[in-house]
C-alpha cells in the first residue's frame, strides 16, 4: 500500500533526524552528555556572574543575541520560499523551469556558503544598490539585510533539494487521485502533496533551521554585530577572552538545544494520526 | 438506455516500446455497466485511465459526454468534473480525515460551503454504510472501509460516469463483499460504470456487457450470460477457465 510509506515515514519521531534531538522520554533513556552539558553550563554561569566584568557580558549577550535571532528567523524564513519555489520547479516537467532551479542548486551548494556571503556583500549588493532608484537603495546597503539574504540565497538551495525529496516520497496515487476529483495541477500540490511532504520533511527543515543559527555566525565577516562579533569584539576590548567567548559558544549550545526541542514538538504536533 | 456517453474510438498508446493500446474502439451508453477483464497487462487499466485523461492517447479519440478528451486543460478538468474514479489502492489522502477526504473537492472544485460539503459526505457516508467513521483516518480504516470512503469520494462530485480500476483486488476476502454491494447499488441507481475486475460474480449480477481484452485490443464484447456460456474466441475461454477455476 502506498499510503503506508508516507505514514511510517512521518511517524518516526524516535528516530528523528533533527540536529539535536533529546530524548524527552523516561528518565532512564537520559543521555548522560547533557546532564554534563548542564552542569558545565552552571558551573560556568557561576563563574562568569561571580566575575567582575559580568554587566559588560550581559549586555553583551543582550545585544548579540537578538541580532543573531533577527538574522536567523528572517534568513530561514526567505529560504524556506526561495527553496520552496526552486523546489517546485525541480520537480516541475517544464524543461525551462527544471533547468533554472537546477543550475541555482548545483552553482550554489559548490561554492562555501562564507564566500557566497563575500560575494553577495562586495559584489551583488553594491551592483544592486546603485542602480536601485532612491528610496529604495538604502535597503542593499545595511549588513544586516545583505546576511539575511545572502543566507537565504545561500539556504535555499539546500532547502530546494529537501522539498524536492519530500514531494517526490509522495505516492504518485496521491496527485492522480487530486487530479481525477478536478484539481489543477498548483491545487493538487497546495491541498494534497504539500500537506502531506511538509510532514516528511519537517525533521530535515529543523535541522537546516539549527544550522541557519550557526552559520548566522559568518555573517560577522560582513560587520553585522551579531553574537559573535560582539563576543570578538568586546573580549578584545576588555582583554577577557575566557569568559566572553565560554559565554558565547554556551549561548549558542542553548539556542541550537531549544531550538531542537520546538523542532520535536512541531514534528509530533503534526504527525498523520494512527 | 441511450445514446453513448463515451466513445472510443481506434486509440492507441504506446509507453516507450509497450504498445498497451492497439486501435480499441468501443462505447459506453448512459446507465451501461462495463466490465473489463483480460490478462496483466493487457491494457485495462491504460484504457480506463484514458477515459478521464490520466494517460494521454497518441491516436485515435475519446469522448465523453459531448466533450473529446484532449490535452487541453479546459477539457481534461470539465471530463473530470463528470468521471469519478476509484483506485486499486484507494488513494485516500491520508493526512485527511474520511469526513475531509470527501469535503476537500467539493469545497475546492465546487465551490460549496463547509456546511453543505459536510452535510453530503455524511450522507455518503451513510449510503457506503460507515457513517460512524467520518472522523477517522485513513490508517485507522480497514481496507475495504477506505474503499468505500474512496467512493464516497468520488461520488460527492455527481459524476455522471464512474470508473473502477480493480477496487477490490487490494482487499482481503472478506472485505470484498461489502464492497462489491456498494458498487451493486451505483448499478441498481442507474450509474454509468466501467469496471476493472475479475470478480464474476459482481459482473454476472451487475454487469449490461463484459469486454475481454487481450494485447491492448478488445477481443470479445458482449453479454455476461453470452461470455460466459459460450465464449467466442479461444483466448477467452482459456483465460475464463483460468479465473473460473
Ligand atoms: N506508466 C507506464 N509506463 C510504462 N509502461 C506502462 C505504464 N503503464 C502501463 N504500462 C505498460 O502498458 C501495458 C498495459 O498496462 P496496463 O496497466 O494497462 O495493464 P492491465 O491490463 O491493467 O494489467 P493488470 O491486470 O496487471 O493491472 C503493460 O505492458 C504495462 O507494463
Ligand atoms: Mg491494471
Amino acid at each position: 500500500m502506498p499510503e503506508l510509506n508516507v505514514e511510517t515515514t512521518a511517524r518516526l519521531p524516535k528516530r528523528s533526524t533533527a540536529g539535536r534531538a533529546i530524548p524527552v522520554a523516561g528518565l532512564e533513556n537520559m543521555p548522560w552528555w547533557v546532564i554534563i552539558l548542564i552542569l558545565a553550563g552552571l558551573a560556568a554561569t557561576f563563574v562568569i556572574f561571580t566575575s567582575a566584568d559580568y554587566t559588560s557580558i550581559i549586555t553583551l549577550l543582550s545585544s548579540g543575541i537578538s541580532l543573531t535571532l533577527y538574522v536567523t528567523f528572517f534568513a530561514y524564513f526567505f529560504a524556506l520560499i526561495f527553496g520552496l519555489i526552486a523546489g517546485l520547479m525541480r520537480v516541475s516537467r517544464n524543461p525551462v523551469l527544471f533547468t533554472l532551479a537546477t543550475l541555482y542548486v548545483e552553482v550554489i551548494r559548490g561554492i562555501p556558503l562564507l564566500v557566497q556571503i563575500l560575494y553577495f556583500f562586495y559584489v551583488i549588493a553594491p551592483f544592486l544598490a546603485d542602480r536601485v532608484p532612491e528610496p529604495f537603495d538604502g535597503w542593499f546597503r545595511s549588513e544586516v539585510n545583505e546576511g539575511i539574504i545572502a543566507l537565504a540565497i545561500g539556504y535555499g538551495a539546500y532547502l530546494a533539494e529537501v522539498y524536492r525529496a519530500g514531494i517526490e516520497a509522495i505516492p504518485r496515487g496521491q496527485m492522480e487521485a487530486a487530479r481525477s476529483l478536478g484539481m489543477s495541477y498548483v491545487q493538487a500540490m497546495r491541498y494534497v502533496i504539500l500537506p502531506q511532504a511538509i510532514r516528511i520533511i519537517l525533521p530535515p527543515l529543523g535541522n537546516d533551521f539549527v544550522s541557519m543559527l550557526k552559520d548566522s555566525a559568518l555573517t560577522s565577516a560582513i560587520s553585522v554585530k551579531e553574537l559573535t562579533l560582539w563576543t570578538r569584539q568586546r573580549s578584545a576590548n576588555t582583554f577577557r577572552p575566557l569568559e566572553h567567548w565560554t559565554i558565547a559558544a554556551l549561548l549558542y549550545l542553548v539556542m541550537t538545544l531549544g531550538l531542537s526541542l520546538i523542532v520535536r514538538y512541531l514534528e509530533r504536533k503534526f504527525a498523520i494520526p494512527k | 438506455m441511450s445514446e453513448p456517453i463515451i466513445q472510443i474510438e481506434k486509440v492507441h498508446k504506446r509507453f516507450g516500446k509497450v504498445h498497451a493500446l492497439r486501435g480499441v474502439t468501443t462505447s459506453v451508453r448512459h446507465g451501461e455497466v462495463l466490465v473489463l477483464i483480460g490478462p496483466s497487462g493487457s491494457g485495462k487499466s491504460t484504457l480506463l485511465r484514458c477515459i478521464n485523461g490520466l494517460e494521454h492517447i497518441d491516436s485515435g479519440q475519446v469522448v465523453v459526454d459531448n466533450i473529446p478528451v484532449t490535452q487541453s486543460a479546459a477539457n481534461i478538468n470539465a471530463v473530470r468534473a463528470e468521471v469519478g474514479i476509484v483506485f486499486q489502492q484507494f488513494n485516500l489522502f491520508p493526512h485527511l480525515t474520511a469526513l475531509q477526504n470527501i469535503t476537500l473537492a467539493q469545497q475546492v472544485i465546487r465551490k460549496r460551503s463547509a456546511e453543505e460539503s459536510q452535510r453530503i459526505a455524511r450522507q455518503l457516508l451513510e449510503k457506503v454504510g460507515i457513517p460512524e467513521k467520518a472522523d477517522a483516518y485513513p490508517a485507522q480504516l480497514s481496507g475495504g472501509q477506505q474503499q468505500r470512503v474512496a467512493i464516497a469520494r468520488a461520488l460527492a462530485m455527481n459524476p455522471k460516469i464512474m470508473l473502477f480500476d480493480e477496487p477490490t483486488s487490494a482487499l482481503d476476502p472478506e472485505m470484498i463483499q461489502e464492497v462489491l454491494e456498494t458498487m451493486m447499488l451505483l448499478a441498481k441507481e442507474g450509474m454509468t460504470m466501467v469496471v476493472v475486475s475479475h470478480e464474476m460474480g459482481f459482473a454476472r449480477a451487475a454487469a449490461n456487457r463484459i469486454a475481454f481484452m487481450d494485447s491492448g485490443t478488445i477481443i470479445e464484447d458482449t453479454t455476461p450470460e453470452q461470455l460466459f456460456a459460450n465464449p467466442r474466441e479461444e483466448r477467452t475461454r482459456q483465460f475464463l477457465s483460468k479465473i473460473l477455476h
